[in-house]
């Protein structure tokens, strides 16, 4: 009896969709559950050429948009980081367009004004947070832009150390800023004009202008493939803690 | 002076970091010599710069509201402020938002808080006239700043719209003028006292911001002003810009909390006063 009401839930049970359906520029496809949305993509066919990196969301290159069934908003993620769901609209798109301003480091002061020339479009954040609700490395992106209105250019520096340059956070900006731009300038402004300059960086930079490295990267210059791929192999790596 | 200490929570602002360090620096000194501990918010973003012109922009809130928030998780009740700007955008923000209590809800949900404080955003001026008193001012007074002839001028953001402001007469303010005679000033008034100086014209468009400060100056000038004070780094900015580019008065523009500091005993080279600002002072 008990065996017999057994045999008749397990039947009306069904079982686990192997494949959940998403579109694809509007084309459906049936895709294995549990992939990213750059695996999925690849598993329907798509050969990523652009738009995608390192695949360990590290490198910020496959910044993407996509929907979910019933909600018409459009969502922004990582499509190396970001699961898919059933009846995700998905799509590609180059890549997050923001004003690129060219400079030369040396010749910029560490300042407020300095990062207000290339962006001007900073007076106009309104505090909305978006930019840091959406950001996959989880920054506190609003905080280093009040940082850069302060002109307090070395916490710009830490709390945007860990951007991937992404664009997420331009993606959803109502005030238009290029937030990653300003970390990087930032960054840079820090690094060229406010830390202390590090002896050993000088000190390595002299052996190599006196070849002292030369002779060494001649023997890997003459080696063949598979001593190089032995020594490859046999390399000594920072252990992982 | 000998008076119990006085908290107030502290909003400086972004241009009170960069451009006018002297406006922050002088009102820091100025607070711990009259027993006003100012307790500066830990995190702070922007005030928003202006409060917006429409009442349905509820984001133009948000930059308020972020502010109100850090202030009551500090347990403070009340923020000192010295920009003409960032006093006015968060004390009419303060204004709406304790009569709209709809607009409150909405983004104490974006912002995913229970609800949004009141907190009470007031001018350094003001608390030196409701908290400490001018006569009691006048008494700490160590180097009373005999003949010097100094025009206040407001511009129109501390006092305007003076409904919503509520600080002083905006038309006749008299806010100033108290202030500066328990300095041991002589004041000069003058007829443009509180026009606006052009304000974010500068960025765009700098013949308006000139021709804005040149009437003000000229009537400054008129009135054989030594200095001229105000209490907004944009006036002060304005002003200054539209010196260095013509020749034109030679008026210094100083900052309230610089002329107060210097009465109460500072030494003048820690004010943060230009070089020619410094030689219409006093001498030491």
């Amino acid at each position: 009896m008990a065996v017999q009401r057994l045999a008749k839930l397990k039947k009306k049970e069904v079982p686990a969709p192997q494949t959940v359906r998403v579109y694809i520029m509007g084309k459906n496809h049936d895709v294995p559950t549990g992939l990213t949305i750059l695996k999925a993509m690849e598993a329907a066919g798509y050969r990523l050429v652009r738009g995608v990196g390192c695949r360990g969301g590290f490198c910020g290159a496959c910044a993407t948009v996509y929907r979910k069934a019933g909600d018409f908003r459009l969502q922004v993620g990582l499509a190396c980081q970001t699961g898919i769901e059933d009846g995700m609209y998905l799509a590609q798109i180059p890549f997050y367009p923001a004003p690129k301003p060219l400079y030369d480091i040396r010749e910029l002061t560490p300042s407020a004004e300095t990062l207000f020339r290339f962006f001007p479009e900073l007076a106009r954040c309104i505090q909305c947070n978006t930019c840091a609700k959406v950001c996959p490395q989880g920054l506190d992106v609003m905080r280093y832009i009040a940082a850069a209105q302060q002109g307090d250019l070395r916490r710009v520096a830490e709390l945007s150390f860990d951007c991937l340059s992404c664009g997420l956070c331009v993606s959803r900006c109502p005030a238009e800023v290029a937030h990653y731009h300003v970390g990087m300038l930032a960054r840079r402004l820090c690094g060229a004009h406010l830390v202390p300059k590090a002896a050993h960086l000088r000190t390595r930079l002299q052996e190599i202008r006196e070849g002292g490295f030369e002779e060494e990267l001649d023997k890997f210059c003459s080696m063949d493939k598979q001593t190089l791929q032995g020594l490859y192999a046999q390399r000594v790596i920072e252990p992982e803690e | 002076m000998t008076t119990e200490t006085k908290q107030f929570g502290y909003y400086p602002g972004c241009e009170l970091r960069t451009r006018a360090k002297a406006l922050d620096c002088s009102a820091q000194k100025v607070c711990r010599d009259l027993g006003i501990t100012l307790a500066e918010l830990k995190e702070w973003t922007c005030c928003g710069g202006l409060v917006p012109q429409v009442k349905d922009n509820y984001m133009g809130f948000l930059a308020p509201a972020r502010i109100f928030l850090e202030a009551r998780a500090q347990g403070l009740d009340s923020l000192v402020t010295l920009c003409a700007f960032c006093f006015n955008t968060l004390r009419r923000a303060s204004f709406f938002l304790a009569r709209h209590p709809q607009v409150r809800a909405r983004l104490a949900t974006f912002l995913d808080v229970e609800g949004l404080p009141e907190i009470k955003v007031l001018h350094l001026l003001e608390v030196l006239r409701d908290h400490i008193g001018f006569d009691r001012l006048r008494q700490a007074v160590r180097k009373p700043l005999d003949g010097l002839r100094v025009g206040p001028y407001y511009g129109c953001l501390l006092l305007r719209p003076a409904q919503e402001i509520m600080l002083d007469n905006a038309e006749e303010p008299t806010l100033m003028e108290s202030f500066l005679k328990a300095l041991g000033c002589e004041v000069v008034d003058f007829s443009r006292k509180t026009d606006c100086c052009g304000s974010y014209h500068i960025v765009t468009n700098g013949e308006i911001a000139g021709r804005c400060a040149e009437q003000i100056l000229d009537s400054a000038g008129e009135s054989n002003v030594d200095l001229l004070v105000a209490s907004c780094p944009v006036c002060q900015f304005n002003l200054d810009w539209k010196q260095s580019q013509a020749n034109h008065t030679n008026i210094p523009v100083v900052y309230v909390t610089q002329l107060l500091a210097l009465a109460l005993g500072e030494p003048v080279d820690t004010l943060g006063f230009s070089h020619r600002a410094a030689s219409m002072l006093p001498a030491a």
